[in-house]
């Protein structure tokens, strides 16, 4: 088994009197999609927050290939190579899709912009992630849901990243736009990102993930091979059904 | 307006259908608003279309038109300056005091009227992204205070006279030779033409997708036939005014820059959504604080062409409707509202449908109380449009 890209040792994070994470333990590997998953309140969006540096955790430790690192803002994981997609994807609706993908990182000379050379790289990052967009200069509020999911995580890759961070990406899509995007993490996968992806869908992280990473009343409640375990024996250790019996 | 439609299998999601531009309407509803009004008033009073009367009309856009400009800066944020007017009375008279009670040359004191009109929009934009303010207030008081200050640097005459021969005043009364005209309408015109054929070579180079010849020559047709009819029709008259041309080369300007400029992208990125733009790296303060001097320049360039057009300063310089027709030309120019949406040659289009109004109103002896409202069904109806497209969106 390759050493993980980026790992979690022992995270913790309290909010006042809510413990939101307690001695968390997750590894995340190059060419592996791992599924977060867990119910509401488990502390999925805390972990991410934790990796992505919006969240300080309060103890515990995150590697970055072996190495202990420290992330304490969005910027710091972003210069380490983690790339975060949050849920409301962060993107200018006004704005065209190669704008969006260099978001507040626009090549430019003297304060022009690079625009033929933004669109080049973008028409040829989307095509190698088979992103299909028909005209790449209309705005992204024109774009559908799947189309903007994708878009937001086109752009994550921009900054070359070595851990992909996607915040529930098939929530609200309609099942061909959640096919898409399914296949678009699994071409993340084969570019040997390691990729995290939240979902509280079973047939979605079924479908998509290698691993399945179960967090429950922020404590691990179990790390299992996606294609090994029965979806009964996931939901078990969601709902604690297991603890319970 | 609306076209969407629910499709079974997919909840309560909604398909947008594909619109033209994406659902912006962009110029277009202003283009046909001034076909109809030239129409209208046209029909009406036969001097209305006569070529006194239009260059009449180009004389009295440029000063609101260019406040309007900075409008259109505040409004792409997704802000308003309520402050516009009183900035361009104060710029004015900071200028006239400067060049008549203290003789600085004509020259610097333009440029030290708009230092201080560049100060009064960096402290509207402190107190908008440092101490939180909303714009509203910022620029309310700003309505307020700089009138006050205004009319205390007035004193208490209460009026101060340009020289009528002095550089301010006889930039209003510059006209363009005919040949000098045309040369800029040729110049600008292949200056167009040479622009995209050069991109259109380097997209062909890197292999980008480039738009058919036809629609390029109708473009620069197009171009070449606005500016030789408006050229046509003043050269009839007195000529083409210089302020006309100031206004025109400002709007090229500022377009050029919001397009083509990293500043000019990032002000498109926080007003459609300052939070990602945040997230993304963008200095959204440093924008706004930019948008804010960058408004309260354009003002004071309006006011210092409005004092050189009336060769005065007084009480009512920048007063009266010199604040809503700015705000109302931008936004029935094509500049949402709500902020990121808008071109810069939305003031020019919507100061030009403002002042014909008021124009071709003026002609057919109509009482300023239906002028008043009439203006008001217009903006009304453009910011239907606007609000109708960004209901189109969500």
């Amino acid at each position: 088994m390759t050493a993980p890209v980026l790992s979690a040792q022992g995270v913790g994070r309290t909010f006042g009197a809510v413990r939101a994470l307690h001695d968390v333990t997750l590894d995340l590997r190059a060419g592996e999609v791992t599924a977060l998953v867990g119910d509401n309140g488990a502390g999925k969006s805390t972990l991410v927050k934790v990796l992505s540096g919006v969240v300080a955790p309060d103890a515990g430790r995150i590697l970055l290939g072996g190495e202990p690192v420290r992330i304490v803002r969005p910027h710091d994981a972003r210069a380490l190579g983690i790339a975060t997609v949050h849920q409301d994807l962060g993107l200018c609706e006004n704005l065209d899709v190669v704008a969006n993908l260099f978001l507040g990182a626009e090549p430019h000379r003297w304060s022009l912009l690079r625009s033929l050379r933004m669109e080049r790289t973008a028409r040829d990052l989307l095509a190698s992630l088979d992103v299909r967009i028909p005209d790449l200069r209309t705005p992204v509020a024109s774009l559908s849901g799947g189309q903007r999911q994708s878009v937001a995580i086109a752009r994550a890759l921009l900054g070359e990243p070595r851990a992909v961070l996607l915040d529930e990406p098939t929530a609200a899509l309609g099942v061909e736009q959640t096919a898409q995007v399914l296949a678009l993490i699994r071409r993340l996968r084969d570019r040997g990102l390691a990729v995290l992806v939240i979902s509280h869908n079973l047939a979605d992280v079924r479908a998509v993930s290698d691993r399945v990473h179960v967090l429950r009343l922020g404590r691990d409640a179990g790390v299992f091979r996606t294609g090994d375990t029965a979806t009964e024996t996931i939901v078990a250790a969601i709902t604690g059904a297991e603890a319970a019996a | 307006m609306n076209p969407s439609l629910d499709l079974p299998g997919l909840g309560d999601r909604r398909l947008r259908l594909p619109r033209p531009s994406g659902g912006d309407p962009g110029a277009l509803p202003v283009i046909a608003g001034l076909a109809l009004i030239a129409v209208v008033f046209g029909s009406l009073n036969g001097h209305f279309l006569s070529s006194e009367n239009l260059t009449n009309l180009a004389l009295q856009m440029a000063a609101t038109g260019t406040i309007a400009l900075g409008i259109v800066l505040v409004l792409l944020l997704g802000e308003i300056d309520l402050s516009v007017g009183s900035v361009s009375g104060l710029t004015a008279v900071v200028m006239t005091v400067l060049n008549v009670h203290e003789h600085v040359p004509s020259g610097l004191a333009v440029l030290l009227a708009l230092g201080a009109a560049a100060l009064v929009g960096l402290a509207h934009g402190l107190m908008f992204t440092v101490l939180r303010m909303p714009s509203f207030v910022v620029t309310l008081a700003g309505l307020i205070g700089w009138q006050g200050l205004m009319l205390y640097l007035l004193g208490r005459d209460g009026t101060i006279n340009l020289p009528f021969d002095g550089p301010i005043s006889t930039l209003s009364d510059t006209w363009l030779p005919t040949w000098l005209s045309w040369t800029i309408v040729i110049a600008a015109g292949a200056a167009y033409l040479a622009t995209v054929l050069l991109v259109r070579r380097a997209r062909a180079r890197t292999e980008l997708p480039v738009s058919g010849p036809i629609p390029l020559a109708l473009r620069t047709g197009g171009l070449v036939a606005v500016l030789a009819a408006a050229v046509a029709v003043m050269s009839g008259d007195r000529g083409v005014p210089l302020t006309l041309v100031i206004f025109g080369g400002l709007v090229v300007l500022l377009d050029l820059a919001l397009r083509l400029t990293l500043p000019g992208r990032w002000v498109y990125a926080v007003g459609g959504n300052a939070e990602a733009a945040r997230r993304a790296g963008i200095p959204v303060a440093r924008v706004r604080l930019l948008v804010f001097v960058g408004a309260s320049v354009l003002a004071g360039a309006g006011g210092i062409l409005a004092a050189s057009r009336l060769s005065a300063v007084n009480q009512s310089s920048g007063g009266s409707d010199i604040l809503l027709n700015a705000i109302a030309a931008a936004v029935i120019g094509g500049t949402s509202l709500f902020g990121g949406r808008g071109r810069a040659y939305a003031a020019l289009l919507g100061i030009l449908v403002i002042q014909s109004v008021a124009n071709g109103m003026l002609l057919l002896n109509v009482d300023s109380s239906v002028r008043f409202m009439v203006t008001a069904g217009v903006l009304a109806l453009a910011v239907a449009i606007d609000s109708a497209a960004r209901g189109g969106r969500r």
